[in-house]
C-alpha cells in the first residue's frame, strides 16, 4: 500500500462507520460507540503513519504526496479531484487526528455510558438522572444520553468531512467536506432537538455560516472560470498567480487574485466565526460539550483558518516579504485583530463556562487570522495547530467540571445551573485532574511563557506583527492577549479556586477515565508541541533547536518565508500582558464569590454588544416581515390568489349572465317554451272543427273541395292547360 | 232522342237534392237515403254517357252494376251500424250520436 493509496482511505473509516451506525446497531450502545471509537483509530493509525512518512521525505513542500482522479469531463479536458499531503496537511493531519480521538473518547464517558436509564428520559433532551437505591436510602445518578448511538454516527460523518477537507488537493472536495461539516454542525448543536434554544442555535449557525458560503462558492466559480482548475498545485504555480495578481477585478479597485482571495475569505468568516458573522459560535454552545470541542475548537473551525491559509499564494499573490501588504491582506489583517480584541472584550463578561470559552475561540481564531493578514504564514499555522490542542482541552475540561458540577446537583436535588461559574469554586480539591490538566490548558491559552505551547505560537505572532511594522495590530492583539489572560484566570479562579459556593460544588465529583484520559493526553501536547516551534534566534534556548516547524511548514510555499529577527520588545510585551493578566485575574476574582460583585459585569459586554439584536432589526425581522407580510401576504394571498379569484368570479358571473339573461328567457322561454305553446295554441284553436257531427264534416269537405277545385280551375286555365 | 245535358242535369240534380239530404236531415236513415239517391244518380250520370257515347263498350254497364252493387251492400253495413247504434243510445239522431269529439 503506498502512502498515496493509504490517504485515500484516511477519510473513509468515519463514513462507513456512520453508515453502519445509522443502518443496524444505533440500538446497540457499546457497539456503536465501539464502531465510532474504532474508526476514529484506524484513521487515527493512517494519520500517523501519514505523517511519520512525510516527516521522512526531504523537501516534501516541493514533492508532496498527491494522487488525482479525473472526476468531471468538461469539454476537452477534466476537472481533476485528488489528495494532497505537503507539510501544512501533514500538520494539521497529526492535530485533527488526536483531537478528534480524543474526542470520541471522551464522549463515551460525557454521555453517561454504562449509566442506567433515566427516570423521565426522552429523545431530544438531555438526560436528567436516575434514581438507584444505595445502601437503603434513593439518590439520583446521572443518566444515560437516550440517542447514545445517534451521536457517534453524527460525529462520524463530520470527522469524514474534515478528514476529506484536510487531504484533499482541489477546492471542489475542499467545499464538499466544509459542506458536510457545516450539516453535522446543525445537526450536532440541535442534537437535544427538543430544546427549543438548541433548535433556534443550530439554525442560526447553519444560515449565518450559508452567508459565508455563498460568497465563498462565488469565489470558487471565479477562480475557475478564469483558470479552468481547482486543483491547489495547478492554480499555485508562478504563471498564473503572477496572471490573476495583473487582471484587474473591476470591483474595489483589487486584483483578480485579490478578490478571489477575499471572496474565498468571506467563506472563513463565517465558518471560523470572524467579525461580522460571529454571532452563531456562541448559541452552538447548546450543543454537547464534545460537539464543542470538535466542532467548535478543535476542528470545524479551524478548517476556515486552514483553508485560508491554504490559498495564502492566492490571496498575497503580488506580495513579497518586506513590501507593504495588499488590499486583500489588510482587510484580513483588519478583521482578525478586530475580531481578536472585540471578542475578548466579551469574554470578560460571560458566566457560563462554555461562553467564555466560545468568545475565547472566537478571539484566537481571529489571530490566526490577522496573522495570516499580515503575512506570517507560519505563525498563522502554528498558532492553528497549537490552539486546537489546548483549546479542546479547554472545552473538554469544561465538559468534565460541567459532569461533575451535574453529579453534584442530582445527588443533592438542587435546581443551580451547573454551567454557571458562579455556581462553583474550590472544584480543585474535588476534581484534581480536570484541574490540573485546565489549567495548564489556560496558561496555553493565556500564552503563559516558555512551558505552555500558547506562548511559542502567539509570541510569534506578535514578533511578526512587530518585526513588520504592523504597529496597529500588533497593539490589538497585545490588548487582547492581556484580555485572554484576564478571563482565562477569572474562570480558573471562579471554577476551581476558593472555596465552594454551592451545595452541588461541595458533592462535585471527578469524572471517569474516558473523561480525564483525553485531558492528559492533550495537555501533553499542549505543553509539549510549543518546543517544536522556537525560533532560532531565541536566547539560550534557541540554540538547541532548529525550529522544526518554520523549516517544515515554511517549505509548502513556493518562496519559504525567511526566520525573523529576534527582537526582545514582543517578547517582553508578550511576557508581560501574560503573566500581567494573569496575575490581575487571580488578584481581582479570589474575592469575588457572587455576580453582583462582579464589577466587570457591564451591559454592553454581557449583551455582546447588542449584535444579535441589531442584526435581529437589520436581517432577521425584515426577512421574516419579506416571507410573512410581503410574500404570503401581499403577493401570494393578495395578488396570485387575487387574480385567481377575480378569474373565478368573472367565470362565474358569466355562467350567471348567460344562464340568466341568454338561456332562460331566449332559449327554455322563447324558443322552447314558445314552441309548446304555439302548437298547442294551434290545436285549442282547431279543436274544435272536431264537433263529432258527421254533417257538419261533409259540408266542410264541400266548402273546400269547391274552394280548393275553383282555384285549381282558375290556375290551371290560367296557365291555358284548360 | 234528347240531348246528353238533360239527362246530365237530371243526374245532378238528383245528386244535389242527395247531398241536401245527407247534409241536412238529422236522421240517420234519412241521411243513408240521402246517400242512396247519390249512388243512383251517380248510376243515371254512368247510363247516360254509355248510351250517348260508344254503346259497344260495356264498361258503362259493367260500371253501374258494380255501383248497385256496391251501394246495396254499403246500405247493409250502413242500416247494421245504425241499429246497432239504436241498441245501444236510444236514438238514430245524427247529432246524439257525435261521441268522436274532442
Amino acid at each position: 500500500m503506498t502512502t498515496e493509496l493509504l490517504i485515500w482511505f484516511i477519510p473513509l473509516p468515519p463514513i462507513l462507520a456512520f453508515f453502519l451506525i445509522i443502518l443496524f446497531t444505533h440500538k446497540n450502545k457499546t457497539l456503536s460507540h465501539s464502531l465510532a471509537v474504532g474508526a476514529a483509530f484506524i484513521s487515527w493509525m493512517g494519520s500517523m503513519v501519514v505523517f511519520v512518512s512525510a516527516l521522512g521525505v526531504h523537501e516534501l513542500g516541493a514533492h508532496p504526496f498527491s494522487s488525482s482522479i479525473n472526476w468531471i469531463p468538461t469539454a476537452d479536458t477534466w476537472l481533476k479531484i485528488g489528495v494532497l499531503v505537503d507539510p501544512l496537511t501533514a500538520v494539521t493531519l497529526f492535530f485533527v487526528a488526536w483531537t478528534v480521538l480524543m474526542i470520541f473518547i471522551y464522549s463515551i464517558g460525557y454521555h453517561n455510558y454504562g449509566q442506567p436509564v433515566g427516570d423521565h428520559d426522552v429523545m431530544g433532551l438531555p438526560p436528567h438522572g436516575a434514581t438507584v437505591e444505595e445502601h437503603g436510602h434513593k439518590h439520583m445518578v446521572p443518566s444515560i444520553e437516550p440517542m447514545y448511538s445517534r451521536f457517534f454516527a453524527f460525529i462520524g460523518l463530520f470527522a469524514f468531512g474534515m478528514y476529506t477537507l484536510v487531504v484533499s488537493d482541489n477546492l471542489l472536495t475542499l467545499f464538499v467536506g466544509w459542506e458536510i461539516m457545516g450539516l453535522c454542525s446543525y445537526l450536532l448543536i440541535g442534537f437535544w432537538y427538543a430544546k427549543e434554544s438548541a433548535r433556534d442555535a443550530a439554525v442560526k449557525a447553519f444560515m449565518t455560516t450559508r452567508v459565508g458560503d455563498v460568497f465563498m462558492l462565488l469565489g470558487i466559480v471565479f477562480l475557475y472560470s478564469a483558470t479552468k482548475t481547482l486543483s491547489f498545485r495547478e492554480i499555485f504555480t508562478e504563471e498564473i498567480l503572477h496572471t490573476l495578481a495583473s487582471v484587474p477585478s473591476g470591483i474595489l479597485g483589487l486584483s483578480a487574485a485579490g478578490l478571489i482571495g477575499l471572496l474565498l475569505f468571506i467563506g472563513t468568516v463565517g465558518k471560523s466565526a470572524q467579525f461580522p458573522l460571529h454571532v452563531w459560535l456562541p448559541d452552538a454552545m447548546e450543543g454537547p460539550t464534545p460537539v464543542s470541542a470538535m466542532i467548535h475548537a478543535a476542528t470545524m473551525v479551524s478548517a476556515g483558518v486552514y483553508m485560508i491559509i491554504r490559498i495564502f499564494p492566492l490571496i498575497s499573490a503580488g506580495w513579497v516579504e518586506g513590501l507593504p501588504i495588499n488590499n486583500t491582506m489588510a482587510i484580513i489583517a483588519f478583521i482578525g485583530a478586530f475580531t481578536a480584541l472585540f471578542a475578548a472584550t466579551i469574554a470578560v463578561a460571560q458566566n457560563d463556562i462554555k461562553r467564555v470559552l466560545a468568545y475565547s475561540t472566537i478571539s484566537q481564531l481571529g489571530y490566526m487570522v490577522a496573522a495570516l493578514g499580515i503575512g506570517a504564514y507560519v505563525a498563522a499555522a502554528f498558532h492553528l495547530v497549537t490552539h486546537a490542542f489546548f483549546k479542546a482541552l479547554l472545552f473538554l475540561g469544561s465538559g468534565s467540571v460541567i459532569h461533575g458540577m451535574e453529579h453534584g446537583v442530582l445527588h443533592t436535588g438542587e435546581h443551580v445551573d451547573p454551567q454557571n461559574m458562579f455556581n462553583m469554586g474550590g472544584l480543585r480539591k474535588k476534581m484534581p485532574i480536570t484541574f490540573w490538566t485546565f489549567l495548564i490548558g489556560g496558561f496555553a491559552l493565556s500564552g503563559f511563557p516558555l512551558i505552555t505551547a500558547g506562548f511559542w505560537s502567539k509570541d510569534e505572532i506578535l514578533a511578526d506583527a512587530f518585526g513588520n511594522a504592523h504597529l496597529s495590530v500588533f497593539v490589538t492583539l497585545a490588548t487582547a492577549a492581556f484580555l485572554t489572560a484576564f478571563y482565562t484566570m477569572r474562570q480558573i479562579t471562579l471554577t476551581f479556586l476558593g472555596e465552594p459556593r454551592t451545595k452541588s460544588a461541595q458533592h462535585a465529583q471527578e469524572t471517569k477515565w474516558t473523561m480525564t484520559l483525553p485531558l492528559v493526553i492533550l495537555s501533553v501536547f499542549a505543553v509539549g508541541f510549543g518546543w517544536l516551534g522556537i525560533p532560532e534566534h531565541f536566547p539560550v534556548l534557541g540554540a538547541f533547536s532548529a525550529n522544526w516547524f518554520h523549516e517544515f511548514v515554511g517549505s509548502t510555499l513556493l518562496e519559504p518565508p525567511a526566520a525573523l529577527e529576534f527582537s526582545w520588545t514582543p517578547l517582553l510585551t508578550s511576557i508581560l500582558v501574560a503573566c500581567g493578566g494573569l496575575y490581575l485575574g487571580w488578584l481581582v476574582y479570589r474575592k469575588v464569590t457572587s455576580v453582583e460583585q462582579d464589577k466587570l459585569q457591564i451591559p454592553v459586554l454581557k449583551n455582546k454588544w447588542y449584535f444579535d439584536e441589531i442584526y435581529d432589526f437589520l436581517f432577521v425581522k425584515p426577512s421574516y416581515w419579506l416571507a410573512e407580510t410581503f410574500t404570503y401576504k401581499w403577493i401570494d394571498s393578495g395578488l396570485i390568489d387575487g387574480i385567481l379569484n377575480a378569474i373565478g368570479r368573472t367565470t362565474s358571473a358569466i355562467g350567471h349572465a348567460l344562464r340568466n339573461y341568454i338561456d332562460k328567457p331566449i332559449i327554455n322561454e322563447t324558443i322552447g317554451d314558445g314552441s309548446a305553446n304555439l302548437t298547442q295554441w294551434f290545436g285549442r284553436s282547431l279543436r274544435p272543427i272536431q264537433t263529432g257531427h258527421i254533417q257538419q264534416y261533409m259540408i266542410l269537405t264541400l266548402f273546400v273541395l269547391l274552394l280548393v277545385g275553383g282555384a285549381l280551375f282558375y290556375f290551371f286555365l290560367q296557365l291555358g292547360l284548360l | 232522342m234528347v240531348p246528353l245535358a238533360w239527362y246530365l242535369i237530371l243526374s245532378a240534380a238528383l245528386f244535389s237534392i242527395g247531398l241536401f239530404g245527407v247534409l241536412v236531415r238529422r236522421n240517420a236513415i234519412a241521411i243513408l237515403l240521402g246517400i242512396e239517391l247519390m249512388l243512383n244518380s251517380v248510376n243515371v250520370n254512368l247510363a247516360a254517357f254509355w248510351r250517348y257515347g260508344d254503346v259497344n263498350q260495356m264498361a258503362g254497364q259493367v260500371f253501374a252494376i258494380i255501383v248497385f252493387a256496391v251501394a246495396a251492400a254499403e246500405v247493409a253495413v250502413g242500416l247494421a251500424l245504425v241499429i246497432s247504434v239504436y241498441r245501444n243510445r236510444n236514438t238514430v239522431i245524427a247529432e246524439d250520436i257525435a261521441l268522436m269529439k274532442w
